[in-house]
């Protein structure tokens, strides 16, 4: 029993993982960047909720999602637009720099104090089924993962615009050669990985009620690792890494002796650099990315 | 060829000792302030130490670093251990005797404690060092984070959670600038030294440098190692300069701002990291006055808390943008050629062919 437990609450954990790390690799694709503001994405989710706390539900959700996605598009056009074509790394500490900007704005507006919202908290009651206890979150979690994922692909595979970011994932400069629009591919990548970021924070704020300007941070830090293990630029190895990160997170906090359980974090990220070690291109390596001399 | 490689050689050291002495000079300016100045000004020479610290490492090899904050971190805890006196680490920690008995004074412990600090960068750098690519930063991230989660937890050495109080106040502004004199003259040596040579050849260009036969990652894992030294060095300032030591201090908001230092300045030359350190103290201490509220006419104004991070994350992208390769660039400090345009005359052609491009 305890083994399908622990399964359950590795699926709809490595599911969130998922969200998170494909909104990660989706801009990574296309234009190299690592995006650590992806992090303030699922914050500034979190903030609209906190702003409509009272209205309908279904209303909170709909506008965090347009928030986030909007904001998403502005991180494009004012930050990342400038800087493109610039190496990774440049890439990621711009990336840092708009992720300490947005944090502290809202640092600024909001206070350093987490705040109590109440978005959708019925979910956090559990069903019982044959012995197990199923918390309605983690059901949610893995259905709207299971969905966002279907679109993606349904997405990439039947729509102009997906054949085109495929495109220009494998290969930017040929795909431009070819008529893909830099501009449009960019836009698309950023606005798909703002809804992503949107839905990570209504999990979030279901599951703890609260926001806070830092409440973005571990999830990305997570969601690096997720999407570095899948290997980076792979969408499928996003997904896929952020399901192991999350069944390894569980099966760590499940069988480690009780006074190691507080350092889970930490062996995840051990476990992350042996696993670099092992294979430091991740699981699934896009043929561009190799290196060729 | 010999002849113009060594005087570029001294040439480094030249560069160290000149901006030694613009060191000193600031600091006895600001010796004379308010003591909220001196502090002020005491941690920022701190940084200061972190920042051509981690210069040795990510300027050489070009290869960016996030966990260099660690070994900040490694450097205060450290040396919690073996300056605090046996009283207060029994009251605050749970220590095997052996360790709760140290009690050493620190200009002992100092060395004690970024050698220790030294070996703990071989131990994890060996392996690290042959990643390539992005994967070598997102590494150093992971043991960013495992410094956090481990310091956050291990009450019994660390506090835990809570603040680790009581550790010996030493670190004055004149014991800082001592130490970044000493960070500063090994940086300019490593520079100019053969493996500093190598190792920016591999920064130029990974796999021609491997090719005509530098072992990458030696060179990085040895640039690691001494840089792990001296940010260790700045951790154990910074810690005894505070006082307290708690995860939250050494953690992401630590590592921004020091490699924003490193990026402003330029991480490619000595001279902006030095100038880099300068620029955002600078402007971090201009915006926390305006945050403290100053007088205007009848009224106080204030600006709400955050306003300087805001600004420094505005500068560090405007930097990005608009110079990639920081204010400085490739360039270093020219004593001689700025006398000679103080006096008005044309400047000898450059003995430095690197500083021309």
């Amino acid at each position: 029993m305890i083994v399908i437990q622990s399964l359950i609450d590795a699926i709809s954990l490595g599911a969130v993982y998922a969200l998170a790390a494909l909104g990660i690799g989706l801009t990574f694709s296309i234009m190299r960047l690592i995006n650590f503001a992806h992090g303030e994405l699922i914050m500034i989710g979190g903030y609209t909720l906190f702003l409509l706390a009272g209205q309908p539900y279904l209303v909170m959700g709909v506008a965090a999602i347009l928030v986030v996605t909007i904001a998403a598009f502005g991180m494009e056009r004012l930050a990342f637009r400038t800087l493109r074509g610039a190496n990774p790394t440049t890439l990621l500490i711009a990336s840092f720099a708009v992720s300490y900007f947005l944090q502290h704005l809202v640092l600024l507006i909001f206070g350093s104090r987490p705040t109590g919202v109440d978005f959708l908290s019925t979910l956090n009651q559990s069903i019982e089924f044959g012995g197990l206890r199923i918390p309605l979150l983690q059901l949610a979690a893995i259905i709207v993962t299971g969905l966002a994922m279907a679109g993606l692909s349904l997405f990439f595979s039947r729509t102009d615009a997906g054949i085109q970011m495929r495109a220009a994932a494998e290969d930017f400069t040929m795909a431009r050669l070819v008529g893909v629009k830099a501009n449009r591919v960019i836009a698309i990548a950023f606005g798909l990985s703002g809804i992503l970021a949107s839905l990570v924070s209504l999990y979030l704020v279901t599951q703890t009620g609260t926001v806070t300007y830092k409440m973005g941070v571990s999830m990305v830090l997570i969601a690096f690792v997720a999407s570095v293990i899948g290997g980076m630029g792979s969408l499928v190895g996003a997904a896929l890494g952020g399901f192991i990160v999350g069944v390894v997170s569980v099966l760590l906090q499940t069988y480690l002796p009780v006074d190691l359980r507080s350092y889970r974090d930490a062996f995840v990220y051990l476990l992350f650099i042996a696993f670099l070690l092992w294979r430091p291109e991740g699981l699934m390596q896009r043929r561009a990315d190799r290196e060729r001399v | 060829m010999g002849g113009q490689a060594s005087q570029r050689d001294t040439g480094m050291l030249k560069v160290a000792s000149v901006l030694i002495v613009i060191l000193v000079a600031l600091a006895a300016l600001a010796s004379l302030g308010a003591p909220a100045f001196q502090r002020t000004a005491t941690e920022a020479v701190i940084k200061l130490v972190a920042v051509v610290g981690m210069s040795i490492f990510i300027g050489n090899s070009g290869v960016s670093s996030f966990g260099h904050v660690s070994f900040m971190a490694w450097g205060g805890y450290l040396s919690a251990l073996l300056t605090m006196t046996p009283q207060k680490k029994s009251v605050m920690l749970d220590l095997p005797d052996v360790i709760e008995l140290i009690h050493l004074p620190w200009p002992l412990a100092m060395p004690i404690v970024c050698l220790l600090a030294a070996l703990g960068a071989l131990a994890i750098g060996y392996p690290l060092m042959r990643l390539k690519g992005i994967a070598l930063p997102m590494a150093t991230f992971a043991v960013l984070a495992i410094t956090y989660v481990v310091a956050l937890n291990w009450r019994s050495v660390t506090g835990g959670r809570q603040a680790l109080v009581g550790l010996p106040l030493f670190t004055t502004l004149w014991v800082a600038v001592a130490a970044a004199a000493v960070t500063i003259i090994a940086a300019a040596l490593y520079h100019r030294s053969r493996r500093g040579l190598l190792l920016r050849c591999s920064r130029e260009n990974e796999t021609a440098a491997a090719a005509t036969g530098v072992d990458v990652s030696r060179e990085r894992l040895v640039a690691f190692v001494i840089s792990a030294f001296f940010v260790a060095l700045a951790g154990m300032l910074f810690a005894h300069l505070l006082g307290t030591m708690t995860a939250n201090t050494f953690y992401l908001d630590l590592t921004f701002v020091t490699l924003a230092m490193l990026v402003v300045g330029g991480p490619r030359s000595l001279t902006g990291a030095c100038t880099g350190v300068l620029l955002v103290s600078a402007v971090q201490e201009i915006f926390r006055s305006i945050e403290r509220g100053f007088d205007l006419g009848p009224m106080t104004v204030s600006a709400p808390p955050g306003l300087q991070e805001i600004a420094l994350a505005l500068i560090l992208l405007l930097i990005l943008i608009a110079r990639p390769d920081g204010v400085m660039g490739d360039r270093e400090l020219d004593a001689g050629r700025l006398l000679c345009r103080f006096r008005g005359r044309a400047p000898p052609l450059s003995k430095h062919p690197q500083s021309e491009d």
